[in-house]
């Protein structure tokens, strides 16, 4: 695709990612636009305006009344959902959250996605940042080849690879385990990952690293205590966009993690999901609903922006 | 200066290098492999049989089921996400300073995206629940009783009801990237569109459409290689069933993880996702020539 409509390094001024004042901001402020001829009426204007809240506030509720309603309905009891959809729980029933935490195994599969992605993300974030600093600010032989090579994993569907990796995963032992699918989940973050964190390394500026390295650091030093500290914001932006995609995987853990003891959450949310069918403890489903969607929740509140700009930069890899 | 470099860049690549090759490349190349064999998993040898599970799928009528479900998909997302999602993004920076609450909304549309696929799929699955979901209850509840519907476990219903919920999550997502997009266009275009009488509708058609093309087109073909999957949100939403209504909307996706894991059909399988893998490739390539207009400089 020949431009990248967000790009993500083009506001980052590297005197300012140095200060790490400046961070991935690609918020643009509503500009005031002026008035279409025609529509100068006050009344045309007001009248194409009430006609936008409205729409926009029935969108608004449309997109957050599944989670009021999801949150309201994991106090509830079984029966109150039943009866009365809309109401507001008759007392809060939080044992329905204990309940999903310990006999439907939530606390299990939490744990399990966090010793997954403690490993996974540190790798991700650590492996691409040493791959991206090489190939953007060495020459050598092959250096646009590799990279080359490492962007091509961008284009291809996950599902190409899915039947081969399952049984290498099984020759190697790696089936099932934590370190297996955390391997799996770093070297698939690694195409988009390293080739944002390239176009950031490119614009830091070069007079820092030479005066160290004349300074006598080595170069592990020089990239350690000075140039991994200045990519900070890039590698918060690909550590918010990799914590959610690797968080949310499904297909990965549902192929490589199929020993239930193992399962992470959205795979054990899934699993809790078609157990209901049997088990009817919908209010501990909802329940377990709310707890993995808080997280999300909290982060998305507090890191609005940074994520926002992320995650668009992620998706339009260009 | 930099003596000594490769002391730097080859350790400094290799984890990296090692990692892809082994758990990415290699079962993207085994995968070719793979297709031309009728291996069943177990056996150490793995019979070559050249096409024949090429020919065999495209005469197996399950799979060209599901290959036109994804054709559906194709058509339906980008139609339905992109043009509400342009329609957001217009009125929010169209207006004398900007809608009032624009920022509250923005922040709303966009949450979807943020949520697990997994979670945004179940908590559907109960919103179309026909005992208490809140779709049918809230239908009921304006005296529309006669719509009510098993949202999902109705053939007529289902496709349209798991589009929607991908609709509904992609929007907000779109809907950001179109504004930034527009905002970039500089605000005397449209004062000048303005001085020469131009509608709003005018100015949107002539100079927001043609300025901000590139982006659209990318969000099409984005969203067009999403369409092709669709495994996370029909797997989810059918419960992983296997009735009537939850086969009718099945994707390639879905039928090659039944392939692979229900009937360890491995050569079969590997010769969907070859066949995904083509039709990526394929669609790209199709809609970058489709999409490709003259290009503005601003």
């Amino acid at each position: 695709m020949s431009s990248t409509p967000i790009n993500p390094t083009a506001e980052i001024d590297p005197e300012e990612t140095i200060s790490g004042e400046i961070v991935l901001d690609t918020r643009i402020e509503t500009e005031p636009r002026l008035q279409p001829a025609g529509e100068k009426t006050t009344l045309g204007n007001a009248l194409f305006l009430g006609t936008t809240q409205i729409l926009m506030i029935l969108w608004s509720v449309v997109v957050i009344f599944p989670f009021v309603w999801m949150i309201t309905t994991s106090f509830k009891r079984d029966m109150e959902i039943l009866t009365d959809p809309f109401g507001l729980p008759k007392a809060l029933q939080w044992d329905n959250f204990s309940r999903a935490w310990t006999s439907a195994h939530i606390g299990t599969y939490v744990g399990n996605t966090l010793i997954v992605l403690s490993m996974s993300l540190t790798g991700t974030l650590l492996i691409s940042a040493m791959a991206a600093y090489v190939l953007s600010r060495f020459e050598f032989p092959g250096n646009r080849a590799l990279f080359l090579l490492f962007t091509a994993g961008l284009m291809f569907p996950m599902f190409l690879g899915l039947v081969p990796l399952y049984f290498l995963m099984d020759d190697l032992h790696l089936r099932n385990t934590y370190v297996g699918l955390a391997l799996v989940y770093i070297a698939y973050s690694l195409p988009f990952t390293i080739f944002f964190l390239m176009g950031f390394f490119k614009t830091l500026p070069s007079e820092v690293a030479e005066a160290s390295v004349v300074d006598g650091a080595g170069h592990f030093q020089t990239f350690f205590q000075i140039m991994l500290p200045m990519a900070k914001p890039g590698l918060i932006a690909m550590g918010i966009f990799n914590f959610l995609g690797q968080w949310n995987q499904f297909l990965l853990p549902l192929v490589l993690m199929q020993s239930e003891s193992r399962y992470v959450l959205s795979q054990g949310l899934n699993f809790m999901a078609i157990q209901q069918g049997y088990d009817n403890d919908y209010s501990a489903l909802f329940a377990a609903m709310t707890i993995t969607m808080v997280p999300t929740l909290v982060v998305y509140i507090l890191f609005q922006r940074r994520l926002e700009s992320g995650l668009t930069a992620g998706a339009l890899k260009g | 200066m930099y003596y000594r470099k490769y002391r730097l860049i080859i350790p400094f690549l290799l984890p990296a290098l090692l990692l892809y090759t082994v758990f990415v490349l290699y079962p993207y190349v085994q995968a070719f492999y793979l297709a031309l064999t009728s291996w069943s998993g177990t056996s150490a040898e793995k019979p070559f049989v050249g096409l024949s599970n090429f020919v065999s799928l495209l005469t197996d009528g399950r799979f060209l089921h599901a290959l036109g479900n994804n054709a559906k998909f194709l058509v339906v997302l980008p139609l339905g996400t992109l043009s509400v999602a342009l329609l957001f993004a217009a009125l929010f920076t169209q207006g004398q300073r900007g809608i009032p609450g624009a920022g509250f909304y923005r922040v709303v549309f966009f949450f979807p995206q943020v949520m697990s696929v997994v979670i945004v799929g179940i908590l559907f699955q109960y919103v179309y629940n026909p005992r208490y979901g809140i779709l049918n209850e809230a239908l009921k509840s304006v005296g529309l009783k006669s719509l009510t519907r098993t949202w999902l476990g109705n053939n007529a219903t289902i496709f349209w009801a798991i589009a929607f919920v991908f609709i509904w999550s992609a929007i907000g997502f779109y809907m950001v990237i179109f504004m930034a997009s527009m905002q970039s266009i500089p605000t005397s275009f449209y004062e000048a569109a303005t001085l020469d009488g131009a509608s709003r509708w005018r100015s949107f058609r002539d100079i927001t459409l043609p300025l901000m093309w590139e982006t659209i087109r990318t969000a099409i073909i984005y969203i067009a290689i999403t369409a092709l999957d669709m495994f996370v949100l029909v797997q989810v939403m059918t419960g992983s069933g296997a009735n009537s209504a939850a086969r009718s909307v099945e994707p390639i996706a879905v039928y090659m993880y039944i392939e692979a894991f229900t009937k360890n059909r491995w050569g079969s399988a590997a010769a969907i996702g070859v066949i995904l893998l083509l039709l990526t490739l394929l669609l790209s390539v199709v809609l970058m020539r489709v999409t490709k207009r003259e290009t503005y400089e601003f």
